[in-house]
């Protein structure tokens, strides 16, 4: 009995500030206040007149969608290679990929700040995609090899000795076996572009600014439901993009374990 | 596929890798042994004056430790909250573990942001442990947030899906059937758990550690947004000095530093784990 309420409370420690994100949002309290005097939709009303973080979101989006294409368009070439390459020092090449994912995203932040300032790309489109390719390449990469690693080499082999050219092999028969791990490499890209916040602080401008940034300067200098309202949309967007994966492929399977 | 193609396709990835990964971490490193002009610039000439500056000032030597310390902390909490958690999940039906799995890990997919905030609602000022102890007659509950508190409670929590994960992966040599055979024998649940369960774990257990921990050391919004500005860690001193200060050379000094401390925790991670892969 008490094992099992001690289960539970851990449970609920693990999941409470997501969970307590609803209700909070539809306070009608000015101020973070529990319980909420009465509900309302009033942050959510003010959301909507909320332009600055409205344009972030619709910044955030964009860029998602722009570093998941780059993503695809990079990582799936280069996960060929290394998977069908054939040449010595793939694992070290591999490593030096995804090493961006070992280092502190402070530490990432920082060096493209520096490096970035003496080119005008701190806010700007470019440097932002640039700061975000950095982390979602890697991703990408993993899970393409993953999926890459699952498929026969002979089923290839065996177009190609049918007399398919490189090209057509690639089309017909490698690219429709890993759609799985493609939709996956384009999910995790998507969330990671979307939900990435550390290195973007360092990246973005007065004039270009992405959602996780809004979001963070504003809880820095006011506390009110406001972002709670924020909060409870990302988490049911989340929500969509991870069910929508989940019906397309079975997450585990593209993961590959 | 011959060499030139190869090449040819793992060019973009490279070119990437290059522009926005090793130049300016490179830069970063040089940054730390260059001086600055009282305008900004980077003065020629390496120096080692930030690092004397770094060493010359307490408050330097402090903010390490109190990081380290710090993280050391939130590590073992997590651990400490974790454990009987993934045992749950591992020992739990096919059916109900993929449920809980999915309730354990799901956080991971929501923004730090977002968790951070939703831990300003429960311990505010006039959140939901401060209503619950005023109701229950507690006249001046104490202060939860913007100081250290705050900041562990935070963090272990937003870390707490990692040591989960690590934890159910070392479960995996973790057979039942030795648990029985400890009890049929005679042992009472402590002493299996003690004895059996925790021996068989510690692969799962040190790498959770190792994980949480360098998260902890480079995790910055929660620190940031839960203490207020007044808890100061390596990560949140790094942004300062960077973004307020302006003082990018100290910045990469302790970038470098925090690196130093990464690299310190893998070496001991790699030998913990081969002593105990030989035991």
């Amino acid at each position: 009995m008490i094992h099992r309420a001690l289960i539970a409370l851990l449970f609920a420690f693990l999941l409470a500030p997501v969970a307590l994100v609803f209700p909070m949002s539809f306070s009608a309290d000015r101020v973070i206040a529990w319980p909420p005097s009465a509900f309302s939709f009033r942050w959510y009303i003010a959301l909507f007149n909320e332009t600055a973080l409205r344009q972030a979101a619709l910044n955030s989006l964009l860029l998602a969608l722009g570093v998941t294409l780059l993503s695809l368009a990079i990582a799936l070439p280069a996960a060929l290679a290394i998977a069908r390459g054939g040449f010595r020092g793939r694992d070290s090449l591999m490593a030096l990929l995804t090493a961006p994912l070992l280092l502190p995203t402070i530490v990432l932040g920082l060096a493209l700040l520096i490096v970035f300032a003496g080119y005008g790309l701190i806010g700007s489109w470019l440097g932002l995609a640039f700061a975000h390719l950095l982390i979602t390449l890697p991703y990408a990469l993993r899970v393409l090899s993953t999926a890459l690693a699952t498929i026969p080499a002979a089923v290839e082999e065996a177009a190609a000795s049918l007399g398919a050219a490189p090209g057509a092999v690639f089309r017909r028969v490698t690219l429709p076996l890993m759609t799985p791990g493609v939709i996956a490499a384009a999910a995790i890209s998507f969330l990671v572009s979307f939900d990435e916040v550390v290195i973007s602080l360092f990246v973005v401008g007065p004039k270009l600014t992405t959602l996780p940034v809004a979001m963070y300067r504003y809880v820095e200098s006011r506390t009110d439901p406001l972002v709670a309202a924020v909060s409870a949309l990302l988490v049911l967007f989340s929500l969509a993009i991870v069910l929508l994966l989940d019906r397309t492929v079975s997450l585990r399977k593209a993961i590959g374990k | 596929m011959k060499p030139r193609t190869a090449l040819l396709l793992l060019l973009p990835a490279l070119a990437i890798n290059l522009v926005a990964f090793l130049a300016p971490m490179a830069n970063l490193a040089s940054y730390a042994f260059h001086g600055v002009s009282p305008s900004g610039a980077i003065l020629p000439g390496l120096s080692l004056g930030t690092w004397a500056a770094l060493f010359d000032d307490s408050f330097y030597a402090e903010l390490i430790l109190t990081s380290v310390l710090t993280s050391l902390g939130v590590t073992a909490l997590t651990l400490l909250l974790a454990y009987p958690l993934a045992l749950f999940v591992h020992r739990a039906g096919p059916r109900t573990k993929n449920l809980l799995m999915v309730a354990c890990l799901s956080p991971l997919l929501i923004s730090a942001v977002v968790r951070t905030y939703g831990w300003l609602v429960i311990l505010g000022d006039h959140g939901v442990i401060y209503s619950v102890m005023h109701a229950l007659g507690v006249e001046h509950p104490p202060k939860m947030v913007f100081n250290q508190t705050g900041v562990i409670i935070g963090l272990v929590q937003i870390l707490m899906p990692y040591m989960i994960l690590s934890l159910l992966a070392g479960f995996g040599r973790l057979d039942p059937a030795f648990e029985e055979a400890a009890a049929s024998l005679g042992a009472p649940p402590w002493t299996v758990l003690r004895r059996v369960v925790l021996p068989l774990s510690l692969p799962g257990i040190l790498l959770g550690f190792l994980l949480v921990f360098v998260l902890t050391v480079s995790s910055f919004i929660t620190p940031k947004l839960l203490g207020g500005g007044r808890v100061f860690l390596l990560a949140t001193e790094i942004y300062d000095q960077a973004i307020v200060t302006l003082n990018w050379p100290l910045a990469a000094a302790l970038s470098l530093v925090t690196l130093a401390i990464f690299g310190v925790t893998l070496g001991l991670y790699g030998r913990l784990a081969r002593a105990m892969e030989q035991a």
